[in-house]
């Protein structure tokens, strides 16, 4: 088996066993690469079905060809499709675009918030109607208690130190320093009542792999992420506020796995196009701790 | 354009005692190789003048702001490379004696390993005590690096010294590495470039060494393995396939094969080979995650091993001796219930017998011990429940290694050394011990029961659908209570809101085994019991059937999950409550159970 197959063939046990595992098991899929292929990789797993639901964080800041490619692939996918989203931070307008707070805390406010509550189940959660393609409200109100998500280890610095299955405590805070061992394909799902689990199936991917396994397996992406003639592409999705494209002709797979490999982006971080990330040296440590991804 | 699709990777674990200098080696390999980001070394250099430190290799690593400020590394993180050969993950693992289980973590994961000892301080317990888990996670390829040769002045004799000395504790172990380098991590000597301090080195430098590692050759060869991880059925997506998912872990399987279950031993032939967005497959490799459609449909459960008849078949056994290293908080001791995981299987185990715990740094054995503490390597006997399946270590490292459960924490993990044969298992030791002592009345059950013109039985109904077996067991209760026997149905949500209200999840063994105990209780009286179990395994069948001795079972199986037996009864009556009962008291009277029966 190449690379790939054996990235893929882990990451397919992982999420087996984490759908075995978990009552209460979803998917975050915020429409990036990452989590398409999260995706892909649960359809893989389960023969083309997918068991559980996926839960996207709607910032309302998201760049429209993103929602429109998500409600797409669900109604085409079948898929349990929830949105939850912080209507009262909007509502009050406490967001960095509306000025009243700074990038960081509108990232805390709009997405770990948002998702901890969406999670928990105490703000409402949209459901995807599949007959008329509208969202309705969603009258499970259950927390849900596992969670895969889509994060890599080559991301940046904290990203490279999760573990495949990874529980956070009731604040859903992530204590890095009392990491439970994973023995080798032995993963820590045996919990006391009340402990939230992670789950990272594709730590060991890297950018490279993501773009190699979305071109062999013909996955959909939006169209972000290649240049519709403007000399600019986004190589990171998130709210059209923060997230600048960069600078690059790659129209197709193809090149951008060359521009990543041997191109100008070779040296450069993925996320560089991300303004949150420039605050603050541990923005992502600290969102991370607090339960955004 | 290339395709670097099939370009190799390779995860490698960097290990030894704290502050020999892993992270910096780790921190020079990258900046040698041209792997850091853009900007990644200016910024943290310019971070240690900031906070006026000086700079080190090792702070390229500590991305955390947690742990700069603890100054040590604390968990494993995996740093991405790569060379003209192909790509690495290191994953550098913290020497603290106190983050061992993360060092475990990060071994297990590694395909090579990297084991660093100060050329100054020489051999200390971490480097032996890593040395002797690299050999038991079963790590083949290893370097030793002899670092921070600047301090002892390059000085050849020191490295001879030393790398004999630990030469000569591996060996005992039976890893023979593949090369001892002498290096200096801080200049950068020998690591990704030769060095020219030390003109008496011929030998390849420590990323020559790396490029050079084998991959282990895979388990293809090996007989067929593939644990079942789940049993899927997507009837509600239209989907009628009923798909057994895993992960082959060795070997190679076919269409129309035959296979065969184990423990359960049941056999068929494989229909299909199932994935998604793939040509048909007509076969399934080693290191696959797929799934495969059988000939016949039966009953399988998780953690069933599918295994091929005409090859060599694992062991299955409910005892056996075990190399174990323990990470727990609290010791691990006798009499205490423990999860045991192997493969997809997770059974109750419990501690055997302490054959000796093993000092890890100089290998001497310690016999008289009566608990396994934190850290401590024992080689013991465990004991489980039910039978598991494995192979040896010898034959199958895969297949043969295993983590413990304490609570909720995997608190050990160890490879399995052979089956222990003959051994009673742990039911077969509690009954006799409790028949033992069990003060016996002077009435027997049989004259209890012969007032009422029936024997003692326990009956139990088992099925798929609960709701259709219970409404069959209460029907079977009224007949029999209705022609005059002393009969008594007890269904398990009864059981569950007394007998079992101590439970804070469903534990199925106990459940079973309190059923079993409370079997043995009513049918002394005389009485006909009556339960129903779903989903029973012939191992709780087995298992109910000694608890219940020296009194009787009678087992009806609506599904056909279990084996046909004296005491077990497959009846293919579809659920109809009317011919099952029918044929049950049929039965019954054929048995002289029930002595005179009026239709
Ligand atoms: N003199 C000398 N010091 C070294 C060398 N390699 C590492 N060190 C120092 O040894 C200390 C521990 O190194 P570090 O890489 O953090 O060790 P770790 O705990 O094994 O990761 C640091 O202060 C390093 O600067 C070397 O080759 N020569």
């Amino acid at each position: 088996m190449n690379r790939l197959e054996k990235l893929e063939s882990l990451s397919i046990y992982i999420i087996r066993e984490a759908y075995r595992e978990f009552k209460n098991l979803c998917m975050l899929w915020s429409i990036g690469k990452d989590s398409t292929v999260l995706l892909w990789l649960a359809r893989k797993a389960f023969f083309g079905h997918v068991p559980f639901p996926l839960v996207h964080i709607d910032t309302n800041f998201k760049i429209p060809e993103m929602i429109m490619y998500r409600d797409k692939l669900a109604m085409e996918w079948k898929l349990t499709m929830i949105v939850g989203q912080n209507k009262k931070a909007l509502e009050e307008k406490r967001t960095f675009p509306d000025g009243k707070v700074n990038r960081i805390e509108c990232c805390r406010l709009l997405k770990s918030e948002a998702l901890k509550y969406t999670l928990s189940g105490e703000f409402v959660r949209y459901k995807l109607n599949l007959e008329t393609g509208k969202y309705e409200i969603w009258e499970n109100k259950e927390p849900f208690t596992g969670v895969i998500v889509g994060i890599r280890a080559d991301e940046e610095g904290s990203r490279s130190k999760e573990r495949y299955f990874s529980p956070r405590d009731k604040q859903s805070e992530w204590d890095i320093s009392e990491q439970p061992p994973e023995l080798w394909n032995q993963f820590k799902t045996d919990f006391a009542p009340g402990t939230h689990i992670r789950i990272h199936p594709l730590l060991d991917w890297t950018e490279i792999d993501i773009w190699e396994y979305i071109k062999k397996e013909n996955i959909p992406v939006v169209s972000l992420y290649f240049n519709q003639g403007n000399g600019k592409r986004y190589r990171s999705l998130g709210c059209w506020p923060c997230t600048k494209p960069i600078e690059s002709d790659s129209k197709s797979l193809d090149e951008i796995i060359f521009e990543l490999k041997s191109g100008k982006l070779k040296n450069i971080a993925e996320r560089s196009g991300r303004e949150q990330d420039k605050e603050d040296g541990g923005t992502l440590e600290t969102l991370r701790k607090e339960g955004y991804m | 354009m290339e395709n670097e699709n099939n370009k190799d990777r390779l995860n490698i674990v960097v290990v030894g005692h704290v502050d020999h200098g892993k992270s910096t080696i780790i921190g020079r390999l990258l900046v040698d190789t041209n792997s850091l980001p853009k900007g990644k070394l200016e910024s943290v250099k310019k971070f240690c003048e900031k906070n006026s430190r000086p700079f080190e290799y090792a702070f390229l690593l500590d991305a955390l702001k947690d742990e700069q400020s603890q100054g040590i590394t604390i968990d494993i993180a995996r740093i991405f490379f790569k060379t003209n050969k192909r790509e690495y993950i290191i994953i550098d693992a913290p020497g603290h004696i106190e983050f061992l289980k993360n060092m475990v973590t990060g071994a297990s994961h590694a395909e090579a390993a990297v084991l660093v000892i100060d050329a100054n301080e020489g051999i200390q317990e971490n480097s032996k005590r890593h040395g002797y888990l690299l050999s038991m996670i079963g790590i083949k390829n290893i370097v030793v690096v002899i670092n921070k040769i600047d301090i002892i002045n390059y000085d050849e004799g020191r490295f001879k010294f030393l790398k004999e000395e630990y030469n000569n504790f591996l060996s005992k172990l039976n890893i023979l590495p593949y090369s001892y380098i002498p290096v200096c991590a801080r200049d950068g000597d020998n690591i990704v470039f030769k060095s020219e301090k030390m003109k008496w080195y011929n030998g390849q430098t420590l990323l020559e060494v790396i490029d050079s590692f084998e991959k282990e050759i895979v388990d293809e060869k090996k007989p067929f393995r593939m644990p079942v991880q789940d049993i899927y059925k997507f009837t509600a997506h239209d989907d009628d396939r009923r798909i057994i998912a895993g992960t082959v872990e060795s070997g190679v399987a076919r269409i129309d094969d035959e296979v065969i279950f184990l423990p359960s031993g049941k056999k068929t032939q494989i229909k299909t080979i199932e994935s998604f967005n793939e040509t048909q497959q007509s076969q399934i490799i080693a290191g696959m995650s797929k799934g495969i459609t059988l000939k016949t449909q039966f009953y399988i459960k998780r953690g069933e091993v599918v295994c091929k008849t005409s090859e060599e078949l694992p062991c299955v056994a409910h005892t056996f001796k075990v190399n174990l290293f323990w990470m727990g908080r609290f010791p691990m001791i006798y009499g205490k219930k423990y999860k045991i995981k192997i493969n997809t299987n997770r059974e109750i185990v419990y501690l055997d017998k302490i054959l000796h715990i093993i000092n890890a740094s100089d290998l001497t054995t310690e016999e008289n011990k009566t608990q396994i503490e934190r850290y401590d390597v024992a080689q013991c006997v465990l004991k489980t429940l039910k039978p598991i399946v494995f192979d040896l270590y010898i034959k199958n490292q895969k297949t043969s290694r295993f983590v413990i459960v304490d609570e909720y924490d995997i608190s050990g993990g160890g490879i399995i050394l052979e089956p222990i044969k003959d051994e009673k298992s742990i039911v077969d030791k509690h009954v006799e011990q409790r028949e033992f002592i069990w003060e016996k009345s002077i009435i027997s059950p049989q004259m209890r029961a012969s007032r009422f013109g029936q024997s003692p039985k326990f009956i139990v109904l088992t099925g798929t659908f609960s709701e259709k077996i219970d409404e069959i067991a209460k029907n079977l209760e009224k007949d029999l209570f209705d022609i005059g026997k002393n009969v008594y149905y007890l269904g398990s949500p009864k059981l569950l809101s007394g007998l079992e209200s101590d439970f804070t999840t469903f534990d199925r063994e106990e459940h079973i085994r309190r059923i079993g105990e409370l079997a043995r209780i009513l049918t002394d009286t005389g009485i006909i019991f009556i339960t129903t179990i779903v989903d029973l395994d012939d191992f709780e069948s087995e298992l109910l059937r000694s608890l219940n001795k020296p009194n009787e079972i009678i087992i009806f199986d609506l599904e056909n999950i279990l084996k046909a037996k004296d005491d077990i009864f497959i009846l293919n009556t579809n659920y109809d409550v009317d011919t099952t009962l029918y044929k049950i008291k049929n039965i019954l009277l054929n048995k002289n159970i029930i002595m005179e029966y009026y239709i």
